[in-house]
């Protein structure tokens, strides 16, 4: 399967009458995550997260993907 | 004084109990004529309870208050009967451009959905939005509405309240049965009653300025996230009635709110702004700081809190004005019900419970915003913009791009007021659901759905015949159309051709929009409260079932 770049956050057992809801729910859940450490904490807990995303993944393409679209623009 | 606009001038009446009259108790009194009390006062007096406002001034709001009415609020100010005003004076947009830095990052275009009355929002003045109001209230010889009227004191007993009021000729006593607080986010009576409002201040300052454009400009919604012209910060472009338009600059706690007032300072940003030569004028400047807080509970015996008295958000995503209109929707018929004696007072908490939920849904969404627009920390800066950047091309990174959610009314899915399901229907009209909108036939004319319903307790049966309704099934309705709850059955069909039963409106869903929304068959029967939420549905007509749950919806199961 190709890298989805589609809206697709949902969460089992939850019914959403707004489309914007998952994804805020996500997105808070992030920045939750974050809350009252350093930001060199952060940066190890971000590295943590992206290994157990790429692992849960698994697919290598996928992940090459999404490892060059999130390069893009950075120099 | 705005260019644009004049202030109405509402003139001072001596109350009757400062000319001679015996001081006498009232059943209603509603402290604050904003848009929220005065919301109230229209809708308990057009339903029959008679009603005293007090309110400190003698005009509407000052400057640039609330800004945008979201479909649902405009929905209840139509039964109000100041809807079309509103949405006449009101301007509409549906495009709305984000930018990030240089860049636009992505436009959307919010069209409405189709075969709605309302559009999902319109951007008006507070002031007009009062001034529609007044004139509406004072159409009703039962609505009192006392301008220099100021509370000074409140004192709540068992069974009502007392409060003092201060005119131009002195001070006064006035009792009250229940009295509704409605005076805003500084809440004088809330704090003369000692009760508590909690939530977290944002340390952050926004300079709001409306400007009127000389020249054309987009009728367009603009944001940027960290733009050249006012780097590290935001800024939003709103255009309002009367071709002014709402500029928010997000300042940072640390800006000098004097300071950044004066037009020297005010002028030039809005110029960056612009980028060229635009002319324009500008109408008002203000800086305010924003509260998310809520009270514990909206009811305190027979003192009930509405709107920003109750609970307060942050401006992004127009859930202020909006929630308070809500919050009187839900009030007013419970209420009516109590004094009538047809509900036990403990109707009333349900008004706390199910507004206490919306609340905690509005604050939620506004924090939500407010955390995306000024994130608090560094990380969270680099997953805002990370965000930003891939969005221009990805899809998912816009679903997630937040500077404002639209408002949209709470479903009411916990309410213990519901009866939950037993049949099986798709589509979202839950129980709990505020109704969504069709387009209908009435007598052969142009009608909406929601222009039928509300105001009492409504039974809607979907029917294929209106001819072919039973007596049987009449004569079962019968006695719950005599009793105190007094609910409608309103029949709905796809098509009217043969006799319909005497007596009993029709409506006819000719588009198909009520059968596709409501997931509606023949026999299918939709409880509907008298503030258009569904309170309980069924595939089949069941009197038995019908009598359970309007008194499971009005506690007197």
């Amino acid at each position: 399967m190709p890298l989805n770049l589609k809206p697709n956050f949902h969460e089992s057992g939850k019914r959403y009458f707004h489309a914007f809801t998952p994804g805020d729910d996500f997105y808070e859940s992030l920045i939750d995550t974050h809350r009252d450490l350093t930001d060199e904490q952060s940066a190890m807990v971000n590295a943590k997260l992206v290994l157990l995303l790429a692992n849960h993944v698994g697919d290598i393409t996928v992940l090459r993907e999404a490892m060059r679209i999130a390069r893009q623009d950075s120099q | 004084m705005l260019s644009t606009y004049k202030y109405p001038k509402y003139e001072y009446t001596r109350p009757p109990e400062q000319s001679g009259g015996t001081p006498q108790r009232y059943p209603v009194v509603v402290v604050g004529a904003g848009p929220v009390g005065l919301a109230a006062a229209i809708e308990l007096a057009q339903s029959g309870v008679p009603v005293v406002v007090l309110d400190e001034d003698d005009t509407v709001s000052v400057g640039s208050r609330g800004v945008c009415y979201a479909k649902r609020a405009l929905e209840v100010l139509d039964r109000l009967g100041v809807g079309q005003a509103c949405v006449d004076k009101g301007v509409s947009w549906n495009v709305g451009r984000t930018f990030f830095r240089e860049q636009e990052v992505y436009n959307f275009n919010l069209l409405p959905q189709a075969d709605h009355k309302r559009p999902g929002m319109i951007n008006l003045q507070q002031y007009y939005l009062e001034e529609f109001e007044v004139q509406r209230a004072r159409e009703f010889p039962n609505l009192d509405l006392r301008f220099k009227n100021k509370v000074v004191s409140v004192h709540s007993q068992g069974a009502g309240a007392t409060l003092q009021v201060e005119t131009p000729d002195g001070i006064y006593t006035l009792e009250t049965d229940w009295l509704v607080v409605a005076d805003g986010a500084r809440s004088g009576s809330r704090r003369m009653l000692n009760l508590d409002i909690d939530g977290k201040i944002f340390k952050d300052r926004f300079l709001i300025a409306d400007v009127v454009m000389k020249a054309d400009f987009p009728h367009e919604r603009w944001f940027w996230f960290d733009p050249p012209f006012h780097p590290g910060q935001s800024v939003l472009l709103h255009r309002q009635s009367d071709n002014v338009y709402r500029i928010d600059f997000q300042l940072g706690w640390d800006a000098d709110p004097e300071e950044e007032k004066k037009p020297e300072k005010v002028i030039p940003r809005i110029q960056a702004m612009l980028g060229d030569a635009r002319e324009f004028e500008l109408e008002w400047v203000s800086v305010y700081t924003f509260q998310c807080r809520r009270m514990n509970a909206f009811t305190h015996g027979r003192v009930l809190f509405v709107g920003d008295a109750a609970h307060q958000v942050s401006p992004f995503g127009a859930r202020g004005a909006n929630s308070g209109i809500q919050d009187t929707d839900n009030l007013c018929w419970k209420l009516k019900l109590v004094i009538e004696g047809k509900a036990p007072s403990s109707l009333l908490d349900s008004y706390s419970e199910e507004r206490v939920f919306a609340a905690d849904e509005n604050l939620m969404n506004s924090t939500r915003s407010t955390d995306f627009i000024t994130p608090k920390s560094k990380t969270s800066l680099m997953f805002r913009n990370a965000t930003l950047s891939l969005a221009r091309e990805h899809a998912f990174a816009r679903a997630l791009v937040n500077s404002g959610r639209l408002s949209v009314p709470a479903i009411l899915t916990e309410s213990s007021l519901n009866t939950p399901d037993s049949d099986v229907f798709a589509g979202d009209m839950v129980p709990g659901a505020p109704m969504d909108d069709a387009p209908m036939r009435l007598d052969g004319k142009d009608s909406w759905l929601l222009d039928n319903v509300g105001k009492r307790f409504i039974v809607l049966l979907y029917v294929s015949d209106p001819a072919t309704v039973s007596a049987t099934l009449l004569d079962q309705f019968k006695p719950l159309a005599d009793g105190p709850l007094a609910p409608e059955l309103v029949l709905v069909a796809h098509k009217v051709s043969g006799a319909t039963p005497q007596g009993t409106r029709v409506l006819e869903d000719q588009a198909g929009r009520f059968a596709e929304r409501f997931d509606a068959q023949p026999g299918s029967t939709y409880l509907i409260r008298p503030d258009q939420h569904v309170a309980a549905r069924w595939r089949a007509f069941d009197a038995k079932k019908l009598s359970q749950a309007m008194a499971r919806a009005t506690c007197t199961l």
